[in-house]
């Protein structure tokens, strides 16, 4: 057997997935045919909000080649309310959600009718003869009108449009003093609002589901990043026996929150295969899902701090409208209240209060998506230091320094009762600024500024936090929140000494086969190759809790480990019995068991194969080298990072460029910096959008109107700069591995340093914000008619 | 109507309706899933394929055009299982996450080198506007045809058939080019 000398985590291996990537050899669930595969469409409403008064399906049953046209009236009795985990308060309102709509309509694209037909493109054509008639209600888009006095209702059953009101206070809570007081004490006090966009996820692949009800076990293949929850939620909400459903997520290409789901669409594909005894396959069209694919962010911000003329921060009050959309999605109420933690980021804020109202309108219901809350949260608290510096007549770095918490001050209890762990905010900063070459730029912007250059050079800051590694199960309870936090796996080593790792998280572009082949490789000292990852199957990976969140690493490799060492000391037992000697003489490093002070060893490959055989086991062992662990994690981990943007605008046009980024990141140990870096990258491209290029628009009847990639412009190579990445390294103290998480990291600290950049760039004409996403017409808006 | 088209160097002679768009019948008839699809409006180039030497987005084309055409697809690409310089390029710079657009990526790469065989970065970027990527933010994508363009110029002689082992058992490491203080 081969011993690594190299330690595998650190290093930069390419992984391993690609091979099947660059190749086409791949297995996306648009990919899998069956046999007697019938291919479902589905009719969405056009209008945001309506009664349904007739469908007439007659003669989309007599087109080419239909098998089944199906309505909400058909499936009423058996297709339950989607579910939604997180009920956030006792008294917090719910609509009922059904996955195709009965009698009415609470947002354009909901699903009201399906076709099964032969094909798909005779399911789509008997699409067009079904006839519905829709009898239009009061349409409600604006959160501010939908909770005002007299308001028209979106489920008027429900007698408000307030879903519910979350509170956090520091004074009440115990962790910091009456905010109202130090609001009123304040030297300074500044009150900013504060716009999150509405978003789009947009993975690349499209949401596609196959459900196969031939066979003991109903199987279904759905791109979904959560294979296990899928399948709990459909035994819970269907009532089906567990036991009897088996999901499948094959390769997914991308969720970042937004196949963090139970969908419509999955239910209603089990349910019709299921009355027509053959296999289903549902795949939406780009269109399809960017109108009913669950949205992201949609909040209203308002904030107000104060400080002491001095630069400390003395109070922060949260106002928030959150936009639920239609109906509460699985964990669509808790996505604002994750922000609650956030606001106050690296500062020593002493009284914080964080108010939160979540409010029904007749959208696309919102959830997750890549950061869910913590973006909001690190946007404005990150907008709202720029905006108290500038009152104060501070640099913004310094001023940030003033308040954020020491290196030595860690671990440190935050106002909103966190511990963050540990952290370095001087060292990352104190990079950042010279990779970007903070004072020249600095002298640059007050040069063009003194010549009243057409193009104003701006600098954006963004000194952020996020809690990781999602969650400590008692945490989540003190949250409300329907399930835990922990994370599965399972090491199996084989005769051969081959290494069978099992995880119950389950990735769709994030690398785990590479990453936790390193980590078990370096565990059980085996070569890189010789460890496969199973994962994304519950009937390979029966248990566990699946990938958002920026858990893997942190909660989910965290159970591989503890896994693995559970194997080592079996197979140590079974060493010592097979070298004559104790237990405890036996040092293991490198895949050997060393009798400790001889040069006598056996490699744990060895033992696997007599642990097979079996033939002279100690009393009591089992012939298996097999174990299971599930991590529980502690406390969260939080990554964190210092962001610097240089942007340059155009006054004239109010086009922005942006001629420099660096970021640098604190995610902890680092397990493979090629897949950390490459996350980052990402991260930083989707915060960058949300700043300059994204939005979801409706129009004043509640239509879509980006509904395709013509008109929400996810950005291409060519919108983009290049980015200058780099790292410090603060080991979280609260897992074994040293690891924070990376997932979202970069989409949550760009946004805010983006448009810093080009409010700092225009700020002496007068202008204090811009909206997002910050495109020239706004830009040249916000310049030219001064103050937003 | 009656269609001949061969892709990927086998000839296919079939029936097929005048809709049916050149990825359906790529994906469905022939099981080429390698090349899939990603939008319904010709903007994210996920299903880009070579048609007689030149890359089309294959949901904008019906299959009846492709008759009596040549059409290679990212199954296509590894000859004798040696990888393409442009496939190795994107596994060497970890130019893939989810790798749904890789195919498209690769294919549309290929273009570009075609007509400009030493792209500068910007001239990459523009090249690929077409095609999008929701995982990389495309600084990894950028690295690697620019790396494959080395591999694959004139003057590197034999570099330009050299197209790697076969991939399994080979993911050694490297230092990333931008780990460190970036470009
Ligand atoms: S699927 Fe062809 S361009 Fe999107
Ligand atoms: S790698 Fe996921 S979309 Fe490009």
């Amino acid at each position: 057997m081969t011993s690594t000398v190299e330690p595998e985590v650190g290093r930069a291996r390419l992984r391993k997935e690609d091979a099947r990537l660059i190749t086409g050899r791949t297995r996306w669930t648009d990919n899998i045919t069956l046999p007697g595969l019938l291919h479902m469409a589905i009719l969405r409403s056009p209008v945001a909000h309506a009664r349904i008064t007739n469908i007439d399906t007659s003669e989309a049953r007599e087109s080419s080649g239909v098998l089944a046209v199906v309505t909400g009236a058909d499936l009423a009795d058996e297709q339950g309310s989607l579910p939604c985990a997180w009920p956030i308060t006792e008294d917090m309102k719910a609509p009922d959600a059904p996955s195709l709509a009965v009698d009415t309509v609470n947002f354009a694209g909901e699903a009201v009718a399906v076709v099964v037909a032969r094909s798909s493109y005779e399911a789509h054509d008997a699409l067009d003869a079904i006839d519905v008639d829709y009898e239009d209600l009061p349409v409600v888009l604006d959160m501010q009108e939908a909770i005002a006095d007299g308001a028209d209702l979106v489920h008027p059953g429900l007698g408000t449009n307030s879903s519910a009101t979350w509170i956090f206070d520091s004074g009440e809570a115990g962790s910091g003093g009456n905010v109202d007081e130090a609001l009123g004490q304040g030297e300074v006090v500044v009150e900013r609002t504060f716009r999150q966009q509405r978003l789009i996820p947009a993975f690349m692949e499209p949401r596609s589901v196959v459900v196969d009800p031939t066979g003991e076990q109903i199987t279904m293949w759905s791109a979904t990043q959560i294979p296990h929850i899928l399948r709990l939620m459909l035994a819970m909400t269907l009532g089906l026996p567990e036991h009897k459903v088996r999901v499948i997520a094959p390769d997914v290409g991308g969720g970042f929150g937004g196949k963090l789901q139970v969908t419509p669409e999955e239910v209603i594909s089990l349910l019709v295969a299921r009355k027509l005894g053959r296999p289903v396959k549902y795949t939406e069209s780009r269109s399809e899902s960017l109108q009913s694919a669950h949205h992201g962010r949609d909040q209203i911000q308002k904030l107000t701090m104060s400080a002491r003329r001095d630069g400390t921060i003395t109070g922060l009050k949260v106002d928030l409208l959150a936009d639920m959309g239609a109906y509460l999605r699985l964990v669509t109420p808790g996505v604002p209240i994750l922000g609650a933690f956030m606001f106050n980021a690296i500062y020593k804020i002493p009284a914080y209060r964080f108010t939160c109202t979540n409010v029904f309108t007749n959208k696309t219901p919102t959830d997750a998506y890549r950061g869910a809350g913590r973006p909001e949260a690190t946007f404005a608290i990150e907008r709202m230091m720029d905006e108290v510096a500038v009152e104060l007549g501070m640099e913004p770095l310094e001023l940030r320094e003033k308040n954020w918490i020491k290196h030595e001050e860690f671990p440190f209890t935050t106002v909103s009762t966190l511990t963050y762990d540990s952290g370095n905010y001087e060292a990352a900063t104190e990079k950042a600024k010279e990779l970007f070459g903070y004072d020249a730029l600095r002298a640059e912007q007050a040069e063009r500024r003194a010549q009243g250059d057409p193009v104003q050079l701006g600098i954006g800051i963004s000194t952020f936090t996020e809690m990781c590694g999602l969650a400590p199960s008692r945490v989540l309870g003190s949250l409300s929140y329907g399930a835990g936090g922990w994370e599965h796996a399972a090491v199996r080593m084989l005769p051969t000494g081959k290494v069978e790792v099992v995880t119950g998280s389950s990735p769709h572009g994030q690398g785990h086969e590479t990453a936790w082949s390193q980590i078990v490789a370096d565990q059980l000292g085996v070569p890189f190759d010789d460890v496969e990852v199973l994962h994304g199957d519950t009937q390979s990976s029966h248990k566990g809790l699946d990938t958002y969140g920026s858990r893997s690493l942190t909660v989910g490799a965290m159970a591989v480990l503890k896994a693995g060492a559970k194997v080592i000391e079996k197979a140590r037992t079974v060493a010592a019995h097979m070298m004559e000697c104790s237990p405890d003489d036996l040092e293991f490093a490198h895949g050997k068991f060393t009798v400790k002070g001889t040069d006598s060893s056996t490699g744990i490959q060895d033992v696997a194969l007599a642990v097979f055989a079996a033939h002279d086991l100690p009393d009591g062992v089992e012939p298996s080298l097999d174990s299971e662990a599930t991590f529980d994690p502690e406390n969260f981990s939080f990554p964190h990072g210092t962001h610097l943007c240089a942007a340059e605008v155009d006054t004239e046009t109010g086009a922005v460029r942006l001629r420099s980024y660096v970021s640098v990141d604190d995610v902890g140990a680092v397990v493979n910096p090629l897949i950390v870096e490459g996350q980052v990258h990402g991260g930083l491209a989707q915060g960058i959008a949300q700043a300059l290029f994204e939005e979801a628009v409706h129009d004043e009847s509640g239509t879509l109107t980006t509904g395709t990639l013509v008109d929400y412009l996810v950005p291409s190579a060519a919108d983009l700069p290049s980015f200058t990445t780099d790292r410090t390294e603060t080991r979280s103290t609260t897992n074994e591995l040293g690891v924070k998480g990376v997932g979202e990291a970069g989409t949550i600290a760009s946004t805010p340093a983006v448009v810093n950049a080009i409010v700092d760039a225009v700020r002496h004409l007068g202008v204090n914000d811009i909206e997002m996403p910050c495109t020239p017409m706004r830009v040249w808006q916000a310049i030219h008619g001064g103050a937003r | 109507m009656r269609i001949s088209v061969t892709v990927d160097g086998t000839t296919y002679t079939d029936d097929v309706e005048p809709r049916l768009l050149l990825v359906h019948y790529l994906r469905e008839r022939l099981g080429k899933t390698g090349t899939v699809v990603g939008c319904d409006t010709s903007n994210c180039g996920a299903c880009t394929v070579h048609l007689d030497g030149h890359s089309v987005k294959s949901c904008s084309v019906l299959a009846v055009q492709a008759d009596g055409s040549e059409i290679t697809t990212i199954e296509g690409l590894a000859r004798d299982g040696q990888l393409h310089p442009l496939q190795e390029a994107f596994h060497d710079r970890h130019a893939l996450q989810c790798g749904f657009c890789t195919p498209g990526m690769i294919m549309q790469s290929l273009d570009l080198l075609a007509d400009n065989p030493a792209p500068d970065e910007q001239a990459v970027r523009h090249g690929l506007e077409g095609n999008l990527c929701r995982c990389t933010g495309y600084q990894n994508i950028v690295s690697a045809v620019q790396d494959a363009a080395q591999k694959m110029s004139p003057g590197a002689g034999p570099e330009v058939e050299r197209v790697g082992d076969e991939m399994s058992g080979r993911h050694q490491a490297r230092t990333p080019a931008t780990s460190s203080g970036g470009e």
